[in-house]
């Protein structure tokens, strides 16, 4: 009988183990989550001082300063998944152009408010694509662990589903405009 | 796996630790012995000063081997691009933000310490900075993110200071007894002998270690380091490029000290190493650049 009770907390134990390894990982998805929601916000913060510490150098391309102004706004208040993954590309490719021109500044080049905001979109931008990398990542371990034999069987049970990746649309990045610009 | 490496690294810097306390309690026994106040007072001794060591080496280990070499922790504003580079690669590897120290050096090097994650201090030379480009810096970066990540550092932090504390001890010991022992020697006291000798048992012992230190930074685990770093920038050819540009400029570094050098992401040319501790950078450039072949 002891062995009976032995084996029985053995299964048990390996099940809650399981399951405590699977609410970890999908708290990890989460927080990966929201931190790119961070980054994002990040940059929506920072291109209006952009728009403001340009505008008065770049007086012949207001253009192209209303379309980072339009595209932030597009980004903001886009509605769904595939939504924000078009604005959010619209608004990286608005950026590259505007940087672009910048190049041709000699004034702003040199302007070192320009120079430290081109480095905080810089590295926002890098943040962003890097936490998704990791969000991706984290949703690998998480579906891979809830697939695999035996845990498919708690997580059955428990209810884990498994989680989207974040994917981009590849017909929306042929489409986006083509500037290479190492920014 | 990583996990196999953090618990190897683990047990590692345990065994190490003991080690090193058993010889530390055994010389003092014998110092006790000779120089006449008793091995039982000789034992009591050795195992505190070891005691103290160990701690020493376990909590303070990364913040001693930083004042060693004079690095200042790096202030945001001065150093923009370092601190954010830093941050990606935290968020692209998931693990937590490390402290950034800069060391004003003009060798272009860099190394990581601390005893886990959560206590990691990445130190970088001012003159990676003025070298490498943004996607460079990120590849050497993700290299040392991966050696927290690996807790490589632990080991390798325990080793050094213990090293160190060596180096320093039997200096100590053989100038005192140059010193010290002659003049005990006018006095026809034969004694002054026994100093001497801990100072040469010290002298034989550092190789000892230096060899445990090249255990502890072996190629596998640059070459490790460098496959992981690049999954973690995605990037192999940032490293690689690093790599290339490093290995041209030859700078010598006027910071070090025998007891880090094995720490850092390229073995610094001026400071000798009795073993090597770093694989050929051509080697490293090929394997990386294979990776970044399969990529695109």
């Amino acid at each position: 009988m002891w062995i009976g009770i032995g084996v029985l907390a053995v299964i048990a134990l390996f099940f809650l183990s399981q399951y405590n390894n699977f609410v970890v990982l999908r708290n990890r998805i989460q927080n990966a989550w929201a931190q790119i929601n961070v980054e994002l916000k990040r940059r929506y913060d920072l291109i209006p001082n952009l728009v403001e510490a340009v505008k008065g150098y770049m007086k012949f391309e207001k253009e192209l300063l209303e379309n980072v102004t339009k595209a932030r706004a597009d980004a903001m208040n886009a509605k769904g998944p595939a939504e924000a993954g078009v604005a959010e590309n619209n608004l990286t490719a608005s950026l590259r152009s505007v940087f672009a021109v910048v190049e041709n500044y000699p004034e702003l080049k040199a302007d070192e408010n320009v120079l430290k905001l081109q480095e905080e979109l810089t590295t926002t931008e890098n943040k962003i694509a890097f936490s998704r990398q990791f969000y991706n990542d984290i949703v690998m371990r998480y579906n891979q662990a809830i697939q695999i034999f035996p845990g498919n069987i708690i997580a059955m049970i428990f209810g884990f589903k498994k989680e989207e990746y974040f994917q981009v649309d590849l017909e929306t990045v042929k489409d986006a405009p083509k500037v290479n610009l190492g920014l | 796996m990583v996990y196999d490496e953090i618990a190897r690294n683990r047990t590692k810097s345990f065994w190490l630790i003991v080690l090193f306390s058993i010889f530390v309690i055994w010389a003092c026994y014998y110092i006790g012995i000779a120089s006449g106040i008793g091995g039982g007072p000789g034992i009591f001794l050795g195992f505190f000063i070891s005691l103290i060591m160990s701690l020493l080496s376990y909590y303070s280990g990364s913040s001693l081997l930083l004042t060693s070499v004079g690095a200042r922790e790096a202030d945001p504003n001065q150093y923009p691009e370092l601190v954010h580079v830093v941050e990606e690669m935290k968020l692209s590897s998931g693990l937590p933000m490390p402290k950034v120290y800069v060391i004003p050096d003009p060798s272009p090097n860099a190394f990581a310490t601390g005893r886990d994650p959560d206590h990691a201090v990445l130190a970088v030379n001012e003159g990676l900075l003025n070298l490498l480009n943004r996607e460079e810096l990120q590849g050497v970066i993700a290299h040392e993110m991966s050696h927290i990540k690996n807790r490589d550092i632990l080991y390798a932090t325990v080793v050094a200071v213990l090293l160190g504390m060596l180096i320093l001890l039997s200096r100590f010991f053989t100038r005192f007894s140059l010193f010290g022992g002659g003049r005990r020697r006018s006095d026809d006291n034969g004694g002054g002998g026994w100093l001497f000798l801990v100072g040469i048992a010290l002298a034989i012992l550092a190789p000892i270690l230096g060899q445990l230190i090249q255990m502890a930074i072996s190629r596998q685990r640059e070459y490790l380091a460098d496959a992981s770093g690049a999954l973690i920038s995605r990037n192999p050819i940032g490293l690689a490029n690093a790599l290339r540009k490093i290995a041209n400029v030859q700078i010598p570094s006027n910071t070090t000290n025998g007891a880090v050098a094995p720490l850092y992401f390229m073995k610094p040319i001026n400071v000798r190493t009795l073993f090597s501790t770093h694989p050929p950078i051509e080697e490293r450039i090929s394997r990386l650049e294979q990776m970044g072949y399969v990529k695109g």
